[in-house]
């Protein structure tokens, strides 16, 4: 079993819940962090960017030191200022699950998730994934059972399928289809997506991780 | 109907010279059809692939744009002034802004502004940012002051058309004339047929929403112009570009690298390209611009809602008599094809001597429409498929029965072309046996208030011919290696995957010693966009011409080391062989003067398609469906698909492109659609939550791909024909044909929403 988030603003197991991200940000941020639609009121006052501040972040086993906007997300920390552009960006506001990233081994959305709180826990995107050169066993499923077509999801599958089969080393398709529920692939690959996740599992019993 | 056109918006479309020859069909084949993964699966697996989107270069600032609220209005006045003063800003441009003060075209015939005073859809862009950080340029954006004339709207394309709606442009709600179709006689059609039905059906909009936005990383170096683009054709990129820039081509560079979906969204450049240039141009800066999810459900394209009301005649035995489709539908507030081939599927599907149609197209205040998998084909089917349905449940016959009663050998729509192929037929017969149709029909729906149902529906697709022009060069390294050089993108599809494995037939190159370069307009040779599936059928032969182009000059070398006549040589593996004589033969790493030349270059091109001759895949889709009678709740259970494409280049990307369109049909029956504020005119749904594509949970385990797999000998030198569209044109209409089998009720409005269906179970006299 994975351990327990201790993630202090959130109240869901399984994730940040949008309240507890709004009240981590405060209200003033919000709109500027969500990147909500252009059309604010003509005239709006503008949010307070405040000042950066230092945020140490352990991602793959590395510590990184970064100064860091407090309304910066952990998506816009690791993709723009990090170059870990593994984890993709497909909505910003919690929906698709593109920048799924393991947070103490559980998949939560990057996009989520402001990057001062993601100090003090465990990050691991698509790159820790990577043993050297070589594909991990999620990884080496997706590729066999052809569980993509343009690949932009695929990153964030990945990352949940290693976070469900981490907890659930054996799933039933069901468990799989509620494991994956949180990843859309407009391509449209769930079938062979449930083929890769079974597959995964099978490569990672062999290889005992 | 030349079915390139569709593509081309830019211009007439462009030709190449012809290829150096016609091979003959292959008779087999050693790799091309076997299931191989793709080629790039493990830059996409590991993260290495670089998406647009992930593009980072040295100084790179962030742009944003400033869109309008309203559905239509007139900027009378924007205030930049205290944006401009903002932490980070280092541009703001506007319509007052001389570098930004350029023609847009919309279309061959409509022009405006880049920022055009006159918003006629909500999300057209009024202003634009460039700052240090994306929170800084959305902060900028909101300190814009702009001051509207709000204006009054129409979004509903039937109120568009009544007296007195308020005019989208000046000259009315009307994109044009009326399109109209005949052949034979209808009315003589009619009153020879023994059963008529008439319903009037629709579809709602749907949205792209690929999972890479919209977006490009445009810089500059002096006069020269580099943009990484999303996008399905770096070249009809390029062009637009550099017409709107008023640029040499030549100093226009487009670089596709990977991209996140596009589904029809990405043949075309969006003013997004221009602002990033300019905002870039300004700054002295590389600028990164994507669109937030909220755009892209604005203003980079949609499916256009259509309704069409069709009328059917059919005698007892089956044959129809006589089809007559009235279609209404919008395209937004552009020409856009609001109505563009939503007949089709009735002028040509079926045999029948008596057709009529009827397409207005109508603007309204949305955002204009883009081609979108199988532009009008999918809505088409939706009336049609559902129709045959409702004809066969009249005539007590099974509804394949009557599809295969009206096979046709020729395209009627074309004036009687015959078609090069057609499966149609077997796409039905073969379908119906491996889904155990006749065993499933016959199953009990059951007795609670769960029911269960299946369901058929057939298509063709007017396109998926390809053709004329593509060039691509491939390259033998004296090892033995290759390099292949293709302008086209890979969407997704798995064409890189594809073409390799047609070098590898011909030259064979083990596809792990195959180099391909991504789509750049800089490096690889010129392509049409991705589009209309017809990326397989275009490129492939003239990978095949450049392979064989590259083997010849091979055979030459080879013969004179050999002592063998060239024509005598084949390619065993890594070796020259000869025919004659199999202990004559040469690795070709070791031949002498391939070492020499150091590397062989082979150009390949398209040749045109046979004359007279009409090139259409088609497909037959079956599935099972089950309904929650208290919630209206449907699930689909498990879905079928027969296509007839012509050859299967890969079994693996070919199973897993018709899974992809039978998840996107399931969008359209089930859950997707735009809606619009009827007291603001604004879209209500802009993201994923409330518009809902299918997720793992929405799709069945069991999706069975049954291809057709016939080579197409006449289509082109590979026999392949497009399949990326034909799979998603009969999904919805399936689906909705096995609600009915399951419940009685017909839905004739797409979706089948759980609140429609259960409201039309409550309502008396829909069933039956």
């Amino acid at each position: 079993m994975a351990k327990k988030p201790k993630d202090k603003s959130g109240d869901c197991p399984h994730g940040v819940s949008r309240r507890g991200f709004f009240t981590a940000v405060g209200a003033g941020a919000i709109g500027a962090a969500t990147l909500g639609r252009a059309q604010a009121a003509a005239g709006a006052p503008a949010a307070e960017a405040g000042e950066p501040t230092m945020v140490k972040l352990r991602i793959n086993g590395r510590t990184h030191t970064i100064l860091a906007e407090a309304r910066w997300t952990l998506l816009f920390v690791l993709r723009e200022k990090l170059g870990l552009t593994g984890t993709k960006v497909g909505c910003e506001r919690g929906e698709c699950g593109a920048c799924t990233v393991l947070f103490d081994g559980i998949p939560r959305y990057a996009c989520m998730m402001l990057a001062m709180e993601a100090e003090g826990h465990e990050i691991t995107t698509l790159e820790g994934l990577m043993n050297g050169e070589e594909l991990g066993p999620v990884q080496t499923a997706f590729l066999q059972e052809d569980a993509f077509q343009c690949g932009y999801c695929t990153p964030g599958q990945i990352m949940a399928a290693e976070g469900l089969l981490r907890t659930t080393p054996d799933p039933t398709l069901e468990e799989v289809r509620t494991g994956m529920s949180g990843n859309l692939c407009r391509c449209g690959t769930y079938s062979h997506i449930f083929k890769a996740v079974k597959k995964a599992s099978e490569l990672k019993k062999a290889a005992g991780r | 109907m030349e079915t390139p056109k569709l593509y081309f918006i830019d211009g007439a479309v462009p030709e190449t010279p012809a290829p150096s020859g016609t091979p003959a069909p292959w008779t087999e084949t050693r790799v091309v059809g076997k299931p191989l993964p793709r080629v790039d699966a493990y830059e996409r697996v590991s993260g290495t692939a670089v998406y647009p989107s992930d593009v980072l270069l040295p100084d790179m600032l962030y742009g944003a744009v400033l869109r309008c609220p309203h559905a239509s209005a007139r900027v009378k006045k924007v205030d930049a002034s205290a944006a401009e003063k903002m932490p980070g800003v280092r541009a703001v441009i506007t319509g007052a802004t001389k570098a930004a003060d350029l023609r847009w075209y919309h279309s061959r015939t409509v022009f405006t502004k880049l920022f055009d005073p006159t918003c006629r859809f909500e999300g057209e862009a009024v202003a634009a940012v460039a700052a240090e950080t994306p929170q800084q340029a959305w902060d900028a954006v909101r300190a814009i002051a702009v001051e509207y004339e709000v204006l009054p709207f129409v979004v509903d394309y039937h109120k568009a058309l009544e007296p007195g709606a308020p005019p989208v442009h000046e000259g009315g709600n009307r994109v044009g004339e009326t399109q109209k179709y005949q052949r034979g006689d209808v009315a003589k059609g009619f009153a020879q047929a023994d059963k008529v039905l008439e319903v009037t059906y629709s579809t709602a909009a749907e949205i792209h929403t690929p999972m890479e936005m919209h977006g490009c990383v445009a810089r500059w170096d002096g006069p020269r112009l580099t943009l990484w683009e999303s996008t399905q054709g770096v070249y009809p990129i390029q062009q637009r570009v550099a017409a709107v820039l008023d640029m040499p081509l030549a100093n226009v560079r487009v670089i596709g690298s990977y991209m996140g979906g596009g589904f029809g969204s990405k043949l075309q450049a969006d003013k997004y390209n221009i602002i990033a240039a300019v905002l870039a141009r300004i700054t002295a800066r590389p600028v990164k611009l994507f669109l937030t999810r909220e755009e892209t459900f604005l203003c980079v394209g949609n499916r256009p809602p259509d309704e069409m009301r069709l009328r059917a005649g059919v005698k007892k035995d089956g044959t129809l008599t006589a089809l007559e489709m009235t279609v209404v539908g919008t395209g937004g507030a552009y020409p856009a094809g609001g109505t563009s081939l939503v007949d089709w599927l009735v002028r040509d599907l079926y045999t029948c001597p008596n057709v009529r149609t009827e397409s207005t197209d109508v603007f309204v205040n949305g955002g204009p429409a883009r081609p979108m998998r199988a532009p009008g084909h999918p809505q088409g089917a939706w009336a049609l498929e559902q129709m045959m349905d409702a004809l066969a449940n009249t005539l007590g016959m099974d509804p394949v029965e009557l599809r295969l009663k009206n096979i046709p050998t020729v395209s009627q729509a074309n004036e009687g072309q015959p078609y090069t192929t057609t499966g149609l037929k077997q796409c039905l017969v073969e379908g119906a046996k491996a889904f155990g149709w006749n065993a499933a029909r016959r199953r009990s729906k059951g007795d609670g208030p769960i029911k269960r149902g299946v369901g058929v529906a057939a298509g063709l697709w007017i396109a998926g011919d390809g053709g004329p022009p593509a060039t691509v060069i491939v390259k033998l390294f004296p090892d033995g290696s290759a390099n292949l050089n293709m302008g086209a993108s890979d969407i997704g599809t798995g064409t890189k995957t594809i073409m390799a494995m047609v070098v590898s037939e011909e030259l064979g190159v083990p596809i792990e010693r195959i180099q391909i370069e991504n789509a750049d307009t800089l490096t690889t040779e010129y392509a049409t966009a991705s589009g209309g599936s017809k990326t397989v059928p275009t490129e492939s032969p003239a990978v095949r011409d450049a392979a064989l182009a590259v083997k010849r000059q091979l055979f030459e070398i080879a013969a004179e080391e050999l002592k063998v006549p060239a024509s005598e040589l084949r390619i065993e593996d890594d070796a020259v062989v000869s025919t004659k004589d199999p202990k004559a033969n040469k690795k070709i790493a070791a031949l002498q003067g391939l070492r020499r030349r150091g590397l062989i270059i082979g150009v390949g091109t398209r040749g045109p398609n046979p004359e007279g001759k009409v090139i259409n895949p088609f497909a037959a889709q079956f599935c099972e469906v089950d309904v929650d009678t208290r919630t209206g709740q449907v699930r689909v259970l498990r879905f079928l698909s027969a296509n007839d494409s012509g050859r299967v280049m890969n079994r693996l990307t070919y199973e897993n492109t018709v899974m992809g369109g039978i998840t996107m049909g399931i969008g359209l029956a089930l859950t997707e659609q735009r809606v619009f504020d009827r007291q603001t005119g604004k879209v209500v749904n802009c993201n994923l939550h409330d518009y809902k594509i299918p997720t793992a949970m929405d799709v069945p385990a069991e999706i069975v791909s049954n291809p057709i797999d016939v080579p197409d000998p006449e289509a082109n030198s590979t026999g392949a024909k497009g399949l990326g569209e034909p799979v998603t044109i009969p999904t919805a209409a399936a689906v909705a044909n096995a609600v009915y089998d399951a419940t009685g009720v017909r839905v004739a409005d797409s979706p089948i929403s759980p609140m429609r269906l259960v409201a039309l179970l409550a309502a008396p006299g829909t069933r039956g």
